[in-house]
């Protein structure tokens, strides 16, 4: 297994106008191996565009995006998501008129959809096991029989994140996980997030407005500015960039 | 939860029975009334997974026009007879043209869905009416089918049919209540809530969409070639769009817990419309809507959600 490293993701000169608005600027970013980046920047930096377009929600303006070495540009969610780059969302995307367990159960029988097993039943006692067990490694077990709409927004950003984790993705996007949570229980599903997918060989990229969580938990900083990235680094490096402390962490710790 | 027969399945099985049974006993208007109502059932457990999925298809007569029409066709210009084989040329019919329109409807939701459909099955009424060769508004009539060759009086010939009815109606529940039960089937409550989860998850929106359509397609198909069959006689009035507006009101006052539902609500539909134009024909269209009206304000969630509610509080 001494092959030359492909990179998990590669992204070159990657630029999104929206009509006058640069979204995205020339952004070169390679991610190599099981990191955990995460993404700061103030709002309209550019951090969700980003996001979008390598997840295909948006179609990049010009450049180019490779995961593991293949083109993603000019895919849709579906495909993207069938290579093994899955996310999780800033406002959680569940299934809110069904029940905590039947979101999992469903995120569970499409995972394996791909030889058609959709017309397996949806509740097998294999399924059911696995997705019990996934409640619980996400510690929101007392509501899984409580439909997504009702449960605390902290649980729910949890059944969006665990959805987008059981198909067991190569290179994982968490957009905002902790936004809408009240400061003292960040950390907490930070931790149980975070565990959950060091398990497993799964590279993380999220974005956060909280310097403390980024100070814990990422290995790698992103600091985006006006669509350009203004530095990529360990988090000690980039958070105490004068720049980035000029744009950036100035402006959080302002907010 | 394995080896515990279905209670659904086994409930299927004895309606399955006392119903065929039943086309032996009761008199020749109940028995047609027991096939025509079914058949509507059947075109209603095809909305039934649309409803799931959020989406009203405000056209369904045109595959149950077609499914007659195919039949009335097969059995004037090819000489087709046998009952069997006209209920397959029916629901094929149906099932091609769901199959086709499909990938234009899969890219509609909510009221373009319905206003789309409801378009469909209205260009192909127009088409009916001024074709003077399938008999314009008047349509034509339909030769008593046969079974393995023989043709029999009518009055076995109506019992057959309400045999063939039932085993279509009970095999068709079976199957759909196994659909609903499998990943793709319970998708339609996730494809309501929220597209964009289920295409993040992997699998296509439109795609499963287009997989609800067919189906519903071809049950329609099936249901309007036993219903030409039953009464012996096609006109444009199948695809009117009335008839598509009795399909919808038939799947709201079902409601969509059961693959039973359907059925007894179209039995209902049938019952309340027999003899509200029998004893009440100046108002008979009032009634039906204060039933609804009932049905609504007192079980939202259809008729079939009186049960369910008392299966809960026993």
């Amino acid at each position: 297994m001494t092959e030359p490293a492909v990179p998990v993701l590669e992204v070159r000169e990657l630029t999104k106008l929206f009509g006058q608005v640069v979204a995205a600027h020339d952004l070169d970013v390679t991610i190599v191996g099981e990191e955990v980046v995460s993404i700061i920047g103030a709002n309209g930096a550019g951090k969700t565009t980003f996001v979008n377009m390598i997840t295909g929600y948006a179609r990049p303006t010009s450049g180019a995006i490779r995961f593991r070495g293949q083109n993603l540009v000019g895919l849709g969610p579906r495909a993207i998501t069938r290579l093994g780059v899955c996310r999780s969302f800033q406002v959680p995307q569940v299934f809110s008129t069904m029940t905590v367990l039947e979101n999992l159960l469903i995120a569970h029988g499409l995972a394996h959809s791909d030889r058609g097993s959709v017309l397996d039943a949806l509740v097998t006692p294999d399924r059911l096991d696995a997705c019990d067990a996934l409640l619980h490694t996400y510690q929101i077990d007392a509501y899984r029989d409580r439909p997504a709409a009702i449960v605390p927004q902290g649980v729910r950003k949890l059944v969006d994140i665990a959805m987008a984790t059981v198909r067991e993705a190569a290179l994982l996007f968490l957009d905002e996980p902790t936004s809408g949570i009240s400061s003292e229980e960040k950390f907490a599903i930070m931790d149980i997030v975070m565990s959950a997918l060091t398990q497993r060989k799964t590279t993380v990229v999220f974005i956060e407005h909280d310097i403390d969580i980024v100070k814990r938990y990422g290995t790698r900083v992103l600091a985006f500015h006006e669509g350009r990235i203004l530095a990529d680094g360990a988090p000690v490096d980039v958070l105490t960039d004068p720049r980035v402390r000029a744009h950036v962490t100035g402006r959080v710790g302002r907010a | 939860m394995v080896g515990k027969p279905d209670r659904t399945v086994v409930g299927l099985a004895i309606a399955f029975v006392v119903f065929v049974s039943a086309g032996f006993f009761l008199p020749s208007w109940a028995v047609s009334l027991v096939i025509v109502s079914l058949a509507r059932g059947l075109v209603a457990l095809g909305l039934l997974v649309q409803f799931r999925a959020g989406l009203v298809s405000f056209g369904q007569a045109l595959f149950f026009g077609v499914g007659g029409y195919a039949v009335g066709l097969a059995s004037v210009k090819l000489r087709v007879t046998d009952v069997v084989l006209l209920l397959l040329v029916g629901a094929a019919a149906a099932t091609v043209l769901g199959a086709a329109l499909g990938f234009l409807m899969r890219r509609y939701r909510e009221i373009f869905f319905a206003m789309l459909s409801l378009a469909f099955s209205m260009l192909f009424y127009g088409l009916l009416v001024k074709t003077e060769t399938l008999g314009s508004t008047d349509g034509f009539n339909i030769a008593t089918p046969t079974l393995f060759g023989s043709r029999f009086s009518a009055p076995i010939t109506r019992t057959l049919l309400h045999a063939l009815t039932v085993t279509v109606a009970a095999g068709t529940a079976a199957g759909v209540h196994w659909y609903l039960g499998t990943t793709l089937g319970r998708l339609a409550t996730a494809l309501r809530d929220n597209e964009v989860r289920v295409e993040y998850l992997g699998y296509s929106a439109a795609r499963a969409i287009h997989g609800q359509y067919i189906l519903g397609a071809a049950l329609a198909g099936g249901a309007g070639a036993l219903t030409a069959m039953a009464v012996g006689h096609i006109d444009p009035s199948m695809a009117y769009w009335t008839t598509s507006g009795e399909l919808v009101f038939v799947t709201i006052l079902s409601g969509t817990g059961s693959v039973f539902a359907p059925f007894l609500g179209s039995l209902v539909f049938g019952l309340i419309q027999t003899f509200a134009l029998q004893y009440a024909s100046q108002i008979w269209q009032m009634l039906l809507g204060a039933a609804l009206l009932l049905i609504i304000l007192f079980f939202p969630g259809g008729l079939w959600s009186s049960f369910e509610r008392r299966r809960v509080q026993a």
